[in-house]
Order: structure tokens, then sequence, then C-alpha cells
């Protein structure tokens, strides 16, 4: 049962998954870590206070705390989330369990590598616009549908967090499955009239079981999704398409 | 001892950093970034309203050129800013902005037609042409004569960031994260790289390169509130700072938005205001147009956060937990608008305050206070970008002061600075390394190794009383009160006293864990003392500067004084020992001025203190003009003002309608 204070904060138990694989020492465990509530609390507000009053040891990564850098997913009462836009009032029971989002390299505690994974998918799927044609900067720009530019912009909104892999069952039994974040950024390329490419050499890319074959369609990825992007509709879509091209 | 070995090494993966390495990849260069996140997590990303650049493909923003950019810039640095610099970005900022299409950032486009807008608190119609259908669209900002300002709804930052970060990844530019560069390897005269250390595992590693850049952004953590993300610490500037060699530019230049939300200081963009929202006191009242009856909610930031707390002053804030606060209201613009085009700033609202600002009336108000957000202060440059006084050491971006911005930055130009100044002294960088042989003196490398490493043994065999997170918070506390919006001599005199003694503390602390290896404590320990000596830069700046100019505003001398004071603050740290900066300036030329000081159209018109040389220099102006009137606006600029830029980004721009005049 949690106490409740005078000023209204309840007391809460932040429990922690506590290891250091660079340190030989490191026994992986859990530590609690119980604090007082205040109004509008974050799970930012929470470990910084946690960081910054109780253990100066804890490790996570928080950069923009606004929930658009993507940098402090992890799993939060056995969902992935973005710490710093989950408010701890959320949880009724006032006990969150936090654990380092699975599937990327363990750095310490709540901290994982995300940028490894995420600019070698970059490249493994060639993520950037294709196009030879030379350009003139000080010429008009290309006019593009505004209804389309619009579209593009919403695939374009994916911050990279890591959630979709986290979410994802093929990602467990294939390492090197690009994800929800890889599929939907070629289907942003593919929508983009910048680049050139045609769906046969989208299919190079990934018309395989890593790629656009290796998805089971659970759709954890877009449960999860913090931006809400519609990544089951575009990797249907991609399937539909790489499909035509075999 | 690790060595790692390129061309051109960048310490900084935003927009800056990261568009200076694709200029370098251009010219052949192994290239190298570090940074201390996942590039993409840069706080370039966070950037929501907008770019701005003069394409001026919208009606609203008919008329525009490079001209009145820069005018708009001036005018929002209050005559602060280097305007040969100013010059070279508008020049390239429509290229830069055409570019960044062409690698994939959906800008807004517009569509022919009819469109609803909203005005000073009504609805307009404006009719869009023919031409522009599908071209670059642009809304309204701050301080500026045209809308101007180039978007993706509000979240800008993140698509250019992605862009410029795809494209450095297909260009094979090499980035390593997770490393944060601790100190500058240099001799007398030249930077050759910097000793980093592995935030995974705390390692030392020595990169060495022919060029070093500084692209680190803001420092605006050294704020109790501040918009910047938790990273924008100020390492870079204060690594730059500590070779006693390089030097900073007016460091007191601190900017505070008017808008973010309370109590969380997450920004919600000038875009709110832009589109037409408007800022009310606790009686419901619009109040901005009674200071600021021509520009209203959109004159420059600084103006705008000082009318706010004069208005809270009087008596009309809102009563919260928090403190006072006011209201932004944008609720005016429309469900389908804000959904639109303000949906990152309604997710912000809803998330953490619970306020879905698309409902009507006051429910939908969003609780407002201005809070530090953007540095206009780093490492001093020449107008090519590299330190005024170490060679091979470079700066662009926020981190830098070219100086675009002198004492106040117009909404919409940090991102565009980011990229342009990738773009120039990106160039001029990777000329640099091009130009040199690698000329490494590994005993120079190892000393500056080993001091690093006896420095960090020393943190951790400290055994004082004191707590660096309570030594941080004082900080923070002091610069949010003493050096804030309103300053004065005597509230200074405190800050720079107490900051002294803090940057003293500092040695008397006690780290709990002594591994050298991935420890959060011992990060801590060896920056703070970095922010410390930047904190003290801001803070004897503005002592020192005694007057006010854009947004550096002393309650004790509220004129701008050109006579005595137009000029830029440089501060240098001699001596490792040192406990405050040494203060000199370089002054600013009226002669040489395209545009001689006078008032900037908004604030409070009857507080300069003229210099006679601007009169003499306007006059010389409209002579010339009056003498030569076969003259196009470029080749009377050429007269006036040169400047130069490498490549072809002096190329005139083309624009509907005008074509290349």
């Amino acid at each position: 049962m949690h106490r409740v204070y005078e000023d209204g904060g309840r007391e809460i138990v932040l429990t922690i998954f506590r290891h250091n694989p660079n340190d030989e020492d490191s026994i992986p465990h859990f530590q609690d870590y119980p604090i007082i509530e205040r109004p509008g609390m974050t799970l930012y507000i929470a470990l910084t206070q946690i960081y910054t009053s109780m253990d100066h040891d804890v490790s996570f990564d928080f950069v923009c705390r606004a929930g658009i850098c993507g940098s402090c997913a992890m799993v939060v009462n056995g969902k992935p989330r973005l710490a710093c836009r989950t408010l701890t009032s959320e949880f009724s029971e006032g006990k969150i369990t936090l654990l380092p989002l699975p599937t990327f390299q363990h750095i310490k505690d709540l901290s994982v590598d995300t940028g490894t994974f995420m600019n070698a998918m970059t490249k493994r799927v060639e993520g950037w616009i294709v196009n030879n044609s030379p350009q003139d900067i000080s010429t008009i720009e290309k006019p593009i549908d505004p209804e389309l530019s619009d579209e593009i912009f919403e695939l374009d909104r994916c911050i990279e967090c890591g959630i979709c892999l986290a979410s994802c069952a093929t990602k467990v039994m294939r390492p090197n499955f690009v994800g929800a974040v890889g599929l939907n950024r070629v289907a942003r390329f593919s929508l983009d009239p910048h680049d050139s490419r045609s769906d046969e050499e989208f299919y190079e890319l990934i018309g395989d079981d890593e790629g656009i074959f290796g998805c089971m369609s659970f759709m954890g990825c877009q449960d999860h999704c913090p931006k809400h992007l519609p990544l089951q509709k575009q990797i249907a879509y991609m399937r539909n398409k790489m499909v035509k091209v075999c | 001892m690790k060595i790692i070995y390129s061309d051109a090494l960048i310490v900084g993966g935003g927009l800056a950093g990261l568009r200076s390495a694709i200029a370098t990849k251009e010219k052949g260069l192994d290239t190298i970034v570090i940074s201390m996140v996942p590039v993409k997590r840069s706080h370039s990303v966070a950037a929501q309203g907008g770019m701005q650049a003069a394409l001026a493909n919208s009606v609203m923003g008919e008329g525009d050129n490079e001209d009145v950019h820069f005018a708009d810039t001036v005018k929002g640095s209050d005559w602060g800013c280097d305007q040969e610099v100013a010059r070279m970005f508008v020049a390239t900022a429509p290229k830069a902005i055409r570019e960044l299409a062409n690698w994939g950032v959906p800008w807004s486009r517009i569509s022919a037609g009819e469109r609803t807008v909203i005005m000073n608190g009504q609805k307009e119609i404006i009719q869009e042409s023919q031409d522009a259908h599908g071209l670059i669209n642009a809304r309204d900002f701050g301080g500026t004569k045209k809308w101007r300002t180039c978007y993706t709804s509000d979240a800008t930052g993140h698509t250019m960031l992605y862009a410029v970060a795809n494209e450095a990844l297909r260009r094979n530019v090499i980035i390593h994260d997770r490393k944060e560069a601790i100190s500058i390897i240099h001799d007398e005269k030249k930077a050759i790289g910097v000793i980093a250390r592995d935030l995974v595992n705390g390692e030392l590693i020595a990169y060495v390169a022919k060029g070093t850049m500084i692209a680190t952004g803001g420092y605006g953590r050294i704020y109790k509130q501040s918009t910047n993300a938790i990273i924008c610490k100020g390492i870079g500037t204060a690594i730059a700072l500590e070779t006693g060699i390089a030097t900073l530019g007016n460091m007191e230049a601190v900017q505070f938005h008017p808008t973010p939300i309370v109590p969380s200081a997450i920004l919600l963009t000038e875009g709110c205001r832009g589109d037409g929202g408007v800022l009310r006191d606790k009686d419901g009242y619009r109040f901005m147009p009674d200071y600021e009856p021509e520009k209203k909610e959109l004159a420059s930031r600084d103006v705008v956060s000082r009318r706010m707390i004069q208005h809270i002053r009087a008596g009309k804030g809102v009563p919260s937990p928090y403190g006072e606060h006011l209201w932004l209201d944008i609720s005016i613009l429309g469900r389908k608008h804000i959904e639109k085009n303000l949906r990152d700033v309604q997710d912000i609202a809803k998330t953490f305050n619970g306020i879905d600002p698309a409902d009507e009336g006051s429910k939908g108000w969003m609780p407002v206070l201005p809070m530090q957000h953007y540095s206009m202060g780093g490492v001093r440059t020449k107008p090519t970008g590299e330190s005024t006084t170490l060679d091979g050491l470079f700066a662009a971006g926020e981190a830098a002061c070219w100086d675009l911005h002198g004492f106040n930055r117009l909404g919409g130009n940090s991102v565009s600075e980011a990229v342009v100044s990738g773009m120039i002294v990106g160039e001029h960088f990777a000329t640099y390394c091009k130009e040199r042989n690698l000329n490494a003196n590994t005993s120079v490398i190892s000393k500056f190794m080993q001091k690093q490493s006896d420095y960090l043994n020393e943190i951790l065999a400290y055994n004082g009383k004191e707590n660096i997170f309570d030594i941080k918070d004082e900080m923070r506390s002091i610069m949010q009160e003493e050096v804030g919006i309103f300053r004065n001599e005597e509230g200074l005199q405190r800050a720079v006293k107490r900051l002294e003694e803090l940057l003293i503390m500092t040695k008397q602390i006690n780290v709990k864990s002594k591994i050298r290896g991935n420890n959060p404590e011992l990060n801590e320990a060896y920056r703070v003392p970095k922010m410390l000596k930047i904190a003290l830069c801001v803070a004897k700046g503005a002592l020192e500067r005694r007057e006010s100019r854009g947004a550096h505003y002393r309650e004790d001398y509220i004129k701008r004084d050109d006579l005595n004071w137009l000029k830029r603050t440089i501060t240098r740290w001699e001596a490792p020992e040192a406990t405050t900066p040494t203060i000199s300036y370089e002054e600013l030329d009226i002669a040489k001025m395209e545009l001689p000081p006078a008032f900037r159209g908004y604030g409070r018109k009857d507080s300069i203190i003229e210099h006679p040389q601007s009169m003499e220099r306007t006059q010389e102006i409209e002579a010339f003009k009056a003498t030569h009137p076969d003259m196009d606006r470029f080749e009377l600029q050429e007269q006036l003002m040169p400047f130069e830029l490498p490549l072809d980004y002096k190329k005139k721009n083309q624009r509907i309608g005008a074509e290349y005049a």
C-alpha cells in the first residue's frame, strides 16, 4: 500500500534494472527507489530526481525531454515507451518497473545503443534521396503537390526511438531485420518525387526475409509507436509493391 | 594511447556539424564527426517553427529578397551583428532551403487559390497565385517584414536534421557517437584535434586531424529554466575557451523565448504567434498591442519577452503553484489548422499539461513564461568560421560567434544559420584541411592525453564535503535570477563573485564511485567546472556592458548606447588556474556598415544614445544612391559593403515573378 502525504503527493516506487556489462563485477539486479510523486511528474522528472539526490550512479538517456528526439525509449511496466512522455500518475498502484529497451546493445542500466543500429539500417535500406541529375540550387525549386508533400512528411516523422523493434517478434528471430523503422523509411522515399529509384531498385534493398518479407503482421510496432505512424499500412503497401516486382 | 587520425574532425553532429561534414567529404577528405549522442538526437531536431529564407513564393512574401532579410536580421540583432556575415547568410539561405528540398525535406507547399489565415486576431482571405502552386510555403514570424519562415508543420528541425544526417551517411561520413570532447589538442599556434572521452566505457581517445571544428550548439543549460535539450551545456565552447588562445564573443547575449510552456520549460514555437495566436493576461486581455502597437505579438523575441515580464510586474500575471505566468491562445486558429500545422504543440500541451489548445475559449489557453532559449555568443571566428586567434580551429552554428545574430536572433534564423554556416564555413574548413599536411607531434598529443587522464584521476581523488549537484543547481539559479531577462550592477556583481566561489568549490567535492569507466557522477564533476567558466563569461560580460542592447537588458542602463558600446565583447581564459575570464572589446565600424544604426521599428523608440557617425554614414549612403541611379540593388550593395562567398553561393537567386532581379 502506498502512503499519501499531506501535500497530496503519494509515495511511488521505481524499480530499476541495474547492470553495467562493461564491468566484470557488476551483477544484474533490480533496485527500488521510493520517491514522493508531484503533480505532472514524468519519468524524466522522477529519474532525474533519483539520479541527483539518491543514486549518482544510475544511467539513462534523455536529451530533449519533450518526446521529439527519441532518446529515452525504455520498457515501462512491460511496455516499450518514451519515458519523457510517461506520467507517473498513469500507474494507479504507484509501482513502476523500468527495463532497458530490448534488441539493442545494452550500455548500462536503462541506457542502450540505438545509434549503431539506426545508422547501419539507414545504409542497409539506402535511406536517402537518390537522384543523379544535376541540381542548380539558385533556381526555383521543383514544384511538389502540396498533399503529397504532407503525406511524405507524415512518414518522415519517425524519430528512430527503436520502440517498433522492441515490440517486434520478427526482430527476436532475425537480428538483422530492418524493422518497421526501415520499411517505413523505404516507403517514405518511394513516395518522394525527388527520388528517382524504381520499385525494382527498392526490391533489391528490401526484397528478402530481413526486409519486407520478414514481417509477420503482429502489429506490435504500430501499437506502440509514440508518433502514431501508420506502420502497418506502410508495410502492407510496400509488400504489395514488392510482390508485384518479384 | 589510442589515436584516431582523419583529415577533418568535427565535434558535434547537429545541422551545422553534419552539413560541414558533407562539405569536407565533397572535397574527398576523410571526415569524422564525434557526438555525445546519436547524431539524430542532436538539439537541432527540436527546432519547431521553421527556417528563414527569402524565397518569396507565397503572396505574403511578395517583394521579399536578400535585402529585406538582411535588414530584418540586422535590426533584430540591435545592430550588434557583423553585417558582412549577415549578407553572406541571406544570399545563401535560399540555396540552402532548395538543397534541402532536393535531399528530401518535405517542406509544406503552397496550394493555388484562396486560403483563410488569422492576422491580428481576425480572419483574412489571401489568394495564392497559380505560379506558386507546389512551391515552398512560408509562415509569419517575429521581427520580419515578410512571411519568410519555411516549415514542415512544427517539426522543421526534425525533417531538416534527418535529411542532412541521411545525406552524410550516404557520403560515408564516419560518425562516432557517445564520445565527448573534453580538451582541444594544440600548440602555441594551431589546433590539431581533441581528447575525447568514450561515454560508454570511459576510455580516452585522441582524435587528431588537419583541422578541428566545434559545432556543439549552445550553453542554455547554465540556466535553471531553459528550453534547451539537457546536452546543451556549452562543453564545446568551454574547451575552446580553455585553450587560453581561442576567444569567445558576446557571451552575455542570451535569448529568452517568450513562450515555453510552464512548468516543463518545453518550447511552444513562435509559429503559434506567427500563425495568428495571441498572448493574454489573467483577465484574458490581449495586452501586447498596448505595448507594441505595430508588431504586437510579433516584435522580436527580446522585446516580447521583456514586455511579458513588464506586464506580470504590473500585476497582470496568472498565479500558479509554479509562479506567475501568462496565457498563449491559439484556439482562435481553429482545430483543423492546429492539427495540421501545430500538431507537436498540441501534443506537448496535451501530454504535459492536459490541455488541448484547440479547445475553444479559455479552456485551450496554454500557460507560458519567457525562459532561456538561445546562445548568441560562442567561439569568436572570422567570417570564414576560423578562430580569430587559434589556427586550425573552426566553429559553426550556435556554438560560433561569426557573428550573425548580434544581441538578438530572429526566430527562424537558427536552423537556417546552422545549415548555411555548414555550407559556408564547412567549405572554408574543407579548403583549410585540403591544403595542409597533417603535422602532428606525438609528444604534444601524449602530453594532452596525460593531462586529461591526470585531471580525471585528480577529480576522483578529491576528498571534500561539497556536492557537485548542489554546485550545479546553485549556478543555474544564480544565472536565472541575476543574469536573466532584467539585469543590474548589484545582481551581476553578486553573480560573478558567487560563480567564482562555486568554481573553486568544484575542487572540494567527493565523487562516490571511483571508477574511470561509465560513471555519471564523474561526468558531472568535469562538466560543471566547464559550465561555470561559461557562466562566468556570460555574467562578467553582462556586468561590464553598461548599456541595453537586444536581449541584454540593464535596468540601470536602459538605453542602447551606440556612442560607447557599439562593440563586441571578447572573453579569454588566460591561465588554467584563473577564476575569471579576461575581457576586451572589438569595435564595430559604422563607416563600413551597409545599414547604419537606427531605431529597430519595435521596442522603445526613445532609448538610443546615438553615434554621430550613424547619421554621417546614412547620408553618405543616400548620396551614393542618388548619384548612381542606374545601379541595380546588387551593384549598389557591392559598392556599399562588398562580401565574398565560396563556391556558387553568391549566384543570384531566382524567384517567381522577379526572376533574378
